[in-house]
């Protein structure tokens, strides 16, 4: 790692400007009534990095449970109460508005050139129905919790269970509201508010991949939202509708279900895709190979993603001519996702690559997504679905997916972005040391997790075989590691805000408009409004612009 | 959906700006101009009213499947609803799309006093729709026709002691089949009360706005709230259509 990108300015001379975003209003009120959406950004990073640890916490326990055969650490009914909290925890509270809430949040108008989202109001209200969703949340787990496993299947959430369901319910719908308003304001953003120059083609990957992971909100989110409204009716009057005894269908909860929820993994990984996009691109110094491929590849992800939720249902009495059909759909998936991993391996190829944090998760992103996504494909084929499926293998398909693609994506994000946010510099060798931390301990987590799946281990359950146990120590094992590699940035990234080099506007030399103001950036975000006269990722016109600067100063 | 004038952190800096004297004080800080705002607000809406498609979808695709399966107990259902009621309903709705769409148009040409009138009409005609509705479902409740609640099947087991059922000449149902009505009228209860529920925000939004016009807020040529709530209404009316032909007419005469 002798060669570096990163070019700091003088730090003995330089100093973070006095007047930016964080320091134009001081006091708690000025951060809870903001319409800035650079502050609405850092209050959805604060509370979403605090679900992730309870989540966090929780995964804990169900790996240190599962560290023997016998279920000793706590009652078995105990047990399904913490997974299903992981559960709703990491999906509604961390993983759907992860990227978009925070980075995109942030991003998207300073990618544009535009002062803020088109609606402040409704940013912040999003925000307000996320700590309330959040709120209840806690509320059910101090409540006692719920323990129907995230997908709330029917009948068992409407007729078999004593817990917590209507206000984890609540809770899911009124998170989904919050998941709405930001989708819908971006696509109004992304529409309406691009500065001059600006054109589609002109913008950065990861505002369309934000594009297509905000039509899903848009379009799946109210469904879940009516299907959780028809769940808690069934529940607490007996309406019928999902009740076999009154001619009602539990199958039509989990297709109301799954319609938002197998698109709902789209709206976790796309805004992951978009970053990966960018760091890609900036560490090797190079055009993001097949730009216009990969735009419309994360179009393609969100249309088909619409239609492959049955897959997910094979082993639950649905026609065979609907699993043939969802099947083939299925699979279909895979080429966009693929035409996205190779495009990216060929913007690696003959760059100027350089192994900067945010690379390194990058790369640690595209090899576990692959994964992920390729045993995505075993999954979606209907035989070997029906061996597979309920079992760790599911389990650890989503976590390659969502924690090796996602968590990764995002961690590639933060650290890339914290320059801009906080105008300061992460500390480079142990942040280094963090990302090589948390992929060693993914995949001594997770890997296992496959061979356990292989040999029929079924998920959801607190005692196992004894056979099972050694690699369920792996997995456990891992986990600390993993655990250790999710708390290091947190310490470092804290360290930074006042320790950490000044970053100056630009120390990636990266090519986005965001790069091109100074960091943290003001309220308006520029001092006038840009204007885009070259294409996404074109480092020869940074360039230019560079040695005109140096030129004028001079 | 965003009336008020700039509130946010900006408007403070931007009042020593020479540029924003120009611009109307409805002007929000972060477009560039007018235009662009209303362009983008309208645009809002537009995706908005998409989610509540949506919305509404989860519960038209229940009452596909399941009018499917249950032929039979659906048609004896609807003779259950009084069409009368229901054509009535339908006429006040369209009616008030009728003094919303006035009302947009007074407040383009902005008319202040003719605004406050529309608006004031659109108010009294929704809570006409929510009276007549409330008249239908205290039948449904004389006739215990509420799912979930004492629900009886002896209008379907035995029809020619129910008024309703008997002007249609419904032939008595199998009990099986009798006790699916029970799915019918849990879906005329969730689709009929989640659009009336839409109806009572549309009402109290209505209300703010009738006791904001009458100050003249928006007969100074910012017309996008009205456009916009006015875009919600119809939204708001479209679905009661599809209820009505869906609820009340499509068994009519089998």
């Amino acid at each position: 790692m002798s060669s570096t990108i990163i070019s700091l300015p003088d730090q003995s001379t330089a100093r973070v400007p006095k007047v930016n975003f964080l320091t134009k209003e001081n006091g708690l009120l000025s951060w809870l009534l903001t319409g800035d959406h650079k502050r609405i950004a850092i209050l959805y990073l604060i509370s979403i990095t605090f679900f992730f640890f309870i989540g966090g916490a929780l995964a804990g326990l169900i790996r240190l449970e599962l560290l023997t055969p016998q279920s000793d650490l706590m009652a078995t009914d105990t047990y399904n109460k913490v997974f299903t909290m992981h559960g709703v925890v990491m999906i509604f509270l961390f993983l759907v508005p992860s990227v978009p809430a925070t980075l995109g949040n942030f991003f998207i108008p300073m990618m544009i050139g535009a002062k803020d989202l088109a609606l402040p109001k409704i940013n912040l209200l999003s925000w307000y129905l996320y700590v309330v969703g959040g709120i209840l949340v806690i509320y059910t787990m101090a409540a006692g919790g719920v323990d129907t496993g995230w997908t709330f299947t029917t009948p068992l959430s409407t007729h078999y269970i004593n817990t917590n369901v209507m206000s984890t319910g609540m809770a899911v719908f009124i998170a989904g509201f919050s998941s709405i308003f930001t989708g819908l304001n971006f696509i109004v953003t992304l529409h309406k508010m691009r500065c001059p120059g600006m054109t589609w083609f002109r913008l950065p990957l990861f505002c369309w991949a934000h594009y297509a992971a905000s039509i899903l909100m848009v379009l799946g989110t109210p469904v879940l939202a009516i299907a959780v409204v028809l769940l808690a009716l069934e529940r607490t009057v007996g309406i019928g509708v999902f009740d076999p005894t009154k001619g009602g269908d539990p199958l039509l909860f989990q297709h109301l279900f799954w319609f938002y929820s197998h698109p709902a993994v789209y709206i976790m990984i796309l805004p992951g895709m978009g970053v990966i996009s960018e760091t890609i691109s900036t560490f090797s110094r190079k055009r993001v190979f097949g730009y216009t491929a990969v735009a419309f590849s994360s179009v393609a992800i969100a249309v088909f993603g619409f239609f492959v939720w049955a897959h997910h249902m094979f082993i639950m009495g649905i026609s065979n001519y609907a699993v043939l059909v969802f099947s083939l759909l299925t699979m279909l998936v895979a080429v966009p996702s693929a035409i996205k991993i190779f495009n990216w391996t060929f913007t690696l190829y003959k760059g100027s690559i350089t192994f900067e944090t945010p690379m390194l998760y990058s790369f640690g992103f595209m090899g576990l997504f692959t994964i992920g996504g390729l045993t995505g494909v075993f999954l979606g084929t209907a035989g070997t679905d029906i061996h597979l499926t309920e079992t760790y293998f599911i389990v650890a398909h989503f976590h390659f997916v969502m924690v090796g693609g996602m968590l990764m994506a995002f961690l590639a994000g933060i650290h890339f972005w914290w320059p801009k946010m906080t105008g300061r510099m992460y500390p480079e060798k142990i942040s280094q040391l963090a990302a090589v931390v948390t992929f060693i301990g993914f995949n001594f987590t997770f890997f296992p997790q496959f061979i356990l799946g292989m040999l029929g281990m079924p998920r959801r359950y607190a005692a196992y075989p004894q056979e099972f146990q050694v690699l369920n120590v792996f997995s456990t094992a891992g986990a600390t590691i993993l655990g250790v590699g999710y708390l290091l940035p947190v310490l470092y990234l804290t360290w930074s805000l006042k320790y950490g080099a000044i970053a100056g506007n630009n120390p990636w030399q990266a090519t986005g408009l965001e790069w091109q103001t100074q960091s943290p950036p003001l309220t308006e975000n520029f001092l006038v409004t840009p204007i885009m006269d070259h294409e996404a990722y074109d480092y020869e016109w940074l360039e230019q612009q560079q040695a005109k600067e140096v030129a004028s100063v001079g | 959906m965003s009336d008020s004038p700039a509130v946010t952190h900006g408007a403070v800096a931007e009042a020593g700006d020479p540029h924003h004297g120009e611009h109307p004080s409805y002007q929000r800080h972060h477009f560039e101009t007018v235009g662009q705002q209303a362009d983008a607000t309208n645009f809002a809406m537009w995706l908005f009213l998409l989610t509540e498609v949506m919305f509404f979808g989860g519960l038209f695709t229940a009452y596909l499947i399941y009018r499917n399966w249950y032929y039979p107990a659906f048609v004896v259902s609807s003779h259950q609803l009084d069409v009368r009621w229901g054509t009535l309903n339908t006429l006040v709705l369209i009616l008030s799309s009728f003094t919303m769409a006035m009302g947009v148009w007074c407040s383009e040409t902005r008319r202040k006093n003719g605004l406050t009138i529309c608006l004031s009409l659109t108010f009294i005609l929704g809570m006409c729709f929510l009276g007549i509705k409330t008249i239908e479902y205290h039948e449904k409740w004389e006739k215990h026709h509420i799912p979930g609640l004492h629900y009886s099947i002896q209008s379907f087991l035995d029809p020619a002691h129910d008024e309703s059922a008997s002007q249609y000449g419904d032939k008595p149902l199998a009990l099986d089949m009798a006790r699916h009505t029970e799915l019918y009228f849990f879906l005329y209860f969730a689709m009929t009360g989640m659009h009336a529920l839409h109806m009572i925000i549309g009402i109290a939004i209505l209300g703010y706005m009738i006791f904001r016009a009458r100050s003249g807020a928006y007969t100074n040529g910012h017309v996008t709230f009205v456009e916009n709530f006015g875009l919600y209404w119809h939204f708001v009316d479209i679905v009661w259509i599809y209820l009505f032909a869906l609820l009340y007419l499509i068994s009519r005469h089998q």
